[in-house]
Formats: C-alpha cells, structure tokens, sequence
C-alpha cells in the first residue's frame, strides 16, 4: 500500500515539473548551449548555426574583444567603463535612497504614510518604455528638467546629445585641464585599446540622464525591502535605548542599521547584478550613442549580433557579461562572509548577550 | 556602510551617548520629514502629471512650455492620431500574449512548486538545485540564445515566439514551493487516507488553500510580461506581431511619422500604463509581497 503510494507519487512528482522541465529545457538550457556554440563558431546569420559550413574558429571571438587591438576591442572596452561608472553611479544612490524614503514613510506618527509608499513604489511596476518616453520629454534641451534649472539660474546641458565625461567637466571646471586638449601624459597612453583619458571620462552626461532615470524607478522597489526589515526591527530593543537616552539619530545607527545589514546587502547584491545588465533605456533612448558613451554590453552584444549581424562575437560578449556578474557576486559574497567571521574574532567582548541578538543580527 | 552597519553595540554602550533628545518627535522634526516626502513626492508624481498634461497638447506648446500645466490650446489629436497608427494592433497583442503566459506560467508554477514542496521522487533535491542555478542567469544574457533556438524551431517571428519561452518562470515556482512548503500537511493527508490520487488532491484540496501565493505569482506574471522588452525585441520582426513595449519603443525612432512628435509619445505611454495601473491599485499588497520574495531568496 505505501509502496504503491510512492509509486504514484514519483509519477505524479515528474507530471508536475514536466512543464517547467520541458520550457526551460528548450527556453534556458538549450540556447545557451547553442550560444557557446555559436560564440566558438564563425556562424553568420544565414541557415541553422548547427550547418557543416559553420566552422569551429576556437576563442577567435573572445580573442577580438580582449587581446587583439582593433575597433571590436575598443567598443567592448568602452561599454565596460560606461557600465562601471554607471554602476557605481547608481548603486549607492538608489540604495541611500531607498533607505531614507523606508525609514522617513517608516515614521508612526505621520498621516499618509501609505499613501506616500505607494507614490514612490509606483513607477516601478510601471513598464520601462513608458518610463524612457516621458524622460526623454522631461531632459530635452528645452525641457522641464532645464527650464526648472533655469529658474535656479543654472544653464542645462542637452542632456541625451551631450557626450562629455563628468569627470572631464570637473577637472575642466576646476582648471585641472582642458576638456578640447586632454594632457598628453593622459592621451597618449592606451590600455586596452582606450587612452587614460578615455578610461577616466567618468559617466557622459547622457548616461547621467540614464543614471537619475534608473535611480528614480527603482528606489521605491528596495524602499519596500528596507521598509518590511524596518517592521521587524524588535521593539523592546528601540524602546530600552530610548529610555536609555539614546537620540533619534543614535537609535538609527546603533539599532536600526545593525538590524537592515541583511538587507542592505541584499539591495546592494541585487543592485550590481541589474545594474550590470542595464538594456531597455540604451535600446529605447540612445542606441549606445551619443559618441557610445552609453553602449553597455547587453546592448553592444545586442547590436553585434542583430544588427552587424556577427553572431559568434554577440553571443561572446553575452557569455563574458555573464561571467563578470557571477565573479563579482561571488566576490561579494566571499569578502562579506569573510569580513563577518573576523570581526567576530576580533572583537569578542562586543559579542551581545542572548536577549540582545535582535541587535546584531 | 561596513563599519557602521556590522559594529555590534550593546544597550549599555547607547545610554553613555549625550545629548539624548529623548521620546517623541520635536515638530522642527515633524517638519523635516514631511518636507522631504513632499520634495521626493513631487519628483515622484510631476512627471506623470506632465505625461498627461502634454498628450493633451500641441507639439509647439508642449515644445515651447514643457512645465505648464494648462494646456493652450488644448488639443486631443494625439489620441485620435493613436487610434490611426498600429497602437490598437499592439495593444491587442500584448493583451493576448500576457494573458496566456500569465494563465499558463500560474499553472505550471503552481504543478512544479507542489511537486517540489511536497511529492516525494527520487531526484527532486536535484530538480530544485536547477533550478536555483537557473534563477541565477542574468536574463539579459540569454537574448542571442532564445533568438538561435527560436530561429532553429522555425518559430521566430510569430506569436508562439512570444509567448512559449514565458510560460515558466522560475521565481514563480520559487515562490509557489516556499508557499506550499509553509501550509499545514494534514489536510493532504487525510485525502490521501480518503483514497484522493496526488491529481485529485493538488486540484481540489491544495489549489484552493493556494490563492494568495496564486494572485501573487499572477500579479508578478502579469505586470512582468505586460512590461517584458528584451524577449519581444529577439522574438519577432514582424510589427504586426510587436506587442506594445515594442512598438511604443519604436515611436522614439520617429517610427510612422511620430519623430518628436511629444504628445502622440505621452498619450502611447499613458495607455500602457493604464493596465498596469488598474491591477496596482487593486492588488497593491501582492506588489509588495512579490518585491519581497527577493529578500526571502537571498
């Protein structure tokens, strides 16, 4: 009888997940297998990637974006730097954010506070192409964004046009240099196919324009995860600092953040790999221009192989991302386990007593 | 952040802190956090305003005063110029294809989630090993690969394109498994006991006990597939075929004459967001729950 049920059990257990297996067999596993394939081959579009006149070229394709001086090294070098400085742009912003919008709706004694929540959530259910349609309203050279500017007397830039590093326009400003005659000490050395002025231009001002979009669509998201953590930060413990004398300020360090720490790394983890993968806005708003200061590797892999047609070298800029995003995150994770157990160590006497632990966490 | 956040203090260490202001909030307080809602609140909401405010405008006016909130003169023709263009076409085709990926990803999620919660077969530890290694891919690398495979299926440029590689969705067989991992078990038992096969139990007594992690799993479906871009750009070419983030993309593009055309591009945003919209409104809980999910991953 048991014996039986477990037979109709194992049965029922592979009916069940026969879709799931199925789809994502044909839909996840299969092409990526085919994209390896691809990214070793010198397919060119026409027939299936699976026809004897396909040939096997080895890391050819890797080789062009990496180690061989050329234009495909070059583009591929320079949607790295845009999507560093976008993610180091974006990541702390929107997460600092996030944080303060949580903890200013987290407040009791405010009315609204839902409806707040739901004002700064909204945008990011909405879908990325509304978004970009009505930012590229908003940032034109005569739009919103400049005319409010305006009024604080501050000269906007046309910003989805204007290709000139941040960077660059600091050390302009501050006559550190010229932004037309970049020192030749800067220029005129290469790494990796970009000169050291290239490399430090800092983001352009279109892919700022990016940066703020981004920024403003998905705070409200990790506002909601900082937000669920901030409800169950323990009671009793911010009720004892409180009537020790703790400030409002010194509740939020010693208390609160303590207890958002899983959170924060979670935002902050999530962040860099979105982040990395940034496509919609390049595709809807900029098409990696102006002067490709806003190509990223999803859209160069993208516009590679769809648009100049050369397969093999967009399916290896696919697999690169990819691995990229696994070390960093791998990475991350390594420093943050490590970095825990050894402050444990170093600090014993901090250790909290049992009752306390809400506050480690 | 590391410092601060990962510094362990205890209670004593806090009341030495001088200084203390003590309980409740003085009102200068009050008033430093309703002024930075409001100033986050209006970065939040003016730009939808602006959105509507400009479909109803000329392309001169909306030019010429992108701030002001009245329109001169006030003027539907982007609306009407809508209807004229392949609008209503995509528009269908984003209802049909989200509603059947959001039917089929339900099911699917909610078969795969109970077997993986609760039948017990050799090899379902590693089913579920696959698939969190299948939730780590970063999405955006897989467009070249769906585009090789649909393309070697003979099925690239039609609606199946569109819609089969979205039927499953792995976060959503996560979560229905957390979910149906949570429930109580006896229930289950004692139709098993009554003779119920595990069809009849996952159908009759399991599904309906499901329904909040199901309005959840249909919620994340539906505004996931309403606002997918990546798939539907590899999927097809035909516009025939585009469903509207694909389309409405074009527009920038100056695609049918639109060029800069800014009130037509606010009037074709406004209406996709309509949809999403009305579900937010009514389900806002499963939004919140959804952006949770995350975290319980992690």
């Amino acid at each position: 009888m048991k014996s039986q049920n477990l037979g109709r059990q194992a049965r029922a257990g592979w009916l069940f997940t026969a879709p799931m297996l199925i789809v994502l067999g044909v839909f996840l596993v299969l092409p990526i297998i085919l994209a390896m394939w691809v990214s070793v081959a010198d397919w060119t579009g026409r027939g299936s990637p699976l026809n004897p006149d396909v040939n096997y070229v080895g890391l050819e394709n890797y080789r062009s974006l990496v180690t061989e001086p050329g234009l495909d090294r070059q583009d591929f070098m320079t949607s790295l730097r845009n999507t560093f400085y976008y993610v180091i742009g974006v990541v702390p912003l929107q997460t600092v954010i996030a944080l303060l919008l949580a903890n200013t709706v987290n407040q009791r004694y405010l009315k609204g506070r839902s409806w707040f929540r739901t004002a700064f959530y909204f945008p990011s259910v909405v879908s990325s192409v509304a978004i970009s349609l009505v930012f590229l309203f908003l940032f034109t050279s005569t739009g919103a964004v400049n005319q409010f500017l305006g009024v604080l007397g501050i000269d906007g830039p046309s910003w989805f046009t204007d290709p000139r590093g941040l960077i660059h326009m600091i050390g302009d400003s501050i006559g550190l240099w010229s932004i037309d005659s970049p020192p030749n000490a800067l220029a005129d050395n290469d790494v990796l196919g970009l000169s050291f002025w290239e490399w430090f231009s800092g983001p352009s001002v279109a892919l700022t324009a990016i940066m703020l979009q981004v920024v403003w669509t998905t705070a409200g998201t990790f506002m909601l995860m900082f937000l669920a953590a901030l409800q169950d930060v323990p009671t009793e413990v911010e009720e004892a600092a409180m009537v020790d004398g703790a400030t409002k300020w010194e509740r939020f360090r010693h208390v609160t953040l303590p207890h958002l720490r899983p959170t924060l790394l979670l935002v902050i983890t999530l962040g860099i790999i979105g982040t990395w993968q940034v496509f919609d806005q390049m595709y809807i708003m900029t098409q990696g221009g102006p002067a490709k200061t806003t190509l990223t590797p999803a859209y160069l892999s993208y516009s590679t192989a769809f648009n100049g047609n050369n397969w093999g070298q967009g399916a290896a800029i696919a697999f690169l991302l990819f691995l990229l995003i696994f070390v960093l995150t791998t990475m991350q994770r390594i420093i943050l386990r490590d970095r825990d157990k050894s402050k444990r160590r170093t600090w014993p006497w901090q250790r909290t007593q049992p009752s306390e632990q809400g506050v480690t966490a | 952040m590391t410092d601060t956040t990962s510094k362990t203090v205890g209670v004593t260490e806090l009341s030495e802190a001088d200084g203390a202001v003590g309980k409740g909030s003085s009102g200068l307080r009050k008033l430093l956090v309703y002024g930075i809602l409001i100033v986050f609140a209006v970065i939040y909401i003016y730009p939808f305003i602006i959105q509507f405010v400009t479909s109803l405008k000329t392309n001169t006016d909306a030019v010429d005063n992108p701030l002001r909130l009245i329109p001169n003169p006030f003027d539907t023709a982007a609306w009407s110029r809508l209807r004229d263009t392949q609008f209503p076409r995509w528009f269908m085709n984003s209802v049909i294809v989200t509603l059947t990926v959001t039917t089929f990803r339900v099911l699917f999620a909610s078969m795969a989630g109970y077997a993986l919660a609760r039948l017990k077969f050799r090899g379902r530890d590693a089913v579920f090993t696959g698939l969190l290694a299948v939730m780590a891919v970063p999405g955006i690398v897989l467009l070249i690969p769906k585009f090789l495979v649909l393309n070697d299926l003979g099925i690239y440029n039609s609606y199946w394109a569109l819609i089969l590689p979205l039927v499953v969705d792995a976060a959503g067989v996560f979560i229905m498994r957390q979910f149906f991992l949570q429930i109580s078990i006896s229930v289950e038992e004692a139709a098993r006991i009554d003779g119920a096969g595990p069809f009849q139990t996952f159908w009759y007594i399991v599904l309906p006990m499901a329904k909040p992690a199901l309005i959840t799993v249909t919620i994340l479906s539906f505004q996931g597939s309403w606002n997918e871009l990546g798939h539907y750009v590899i999927a097809v070419q035909d516009p025939d075929l585009f469903p509207l983030t694909r389309g409405v993309a074009g527009l920038t593009s100056g695609q049918l004459g639109s060029g800069s055309q800014f009130p037509i591009t606010m009037a074709a945003g406004l209406l996709m967001t309509i949809p999403t919209a009305i579900v937010f409104v009514f389900f806002q809980r499963y939004f919140t729950q959804g952006a949770n999910v995350g975290a319980e991953k992690g």
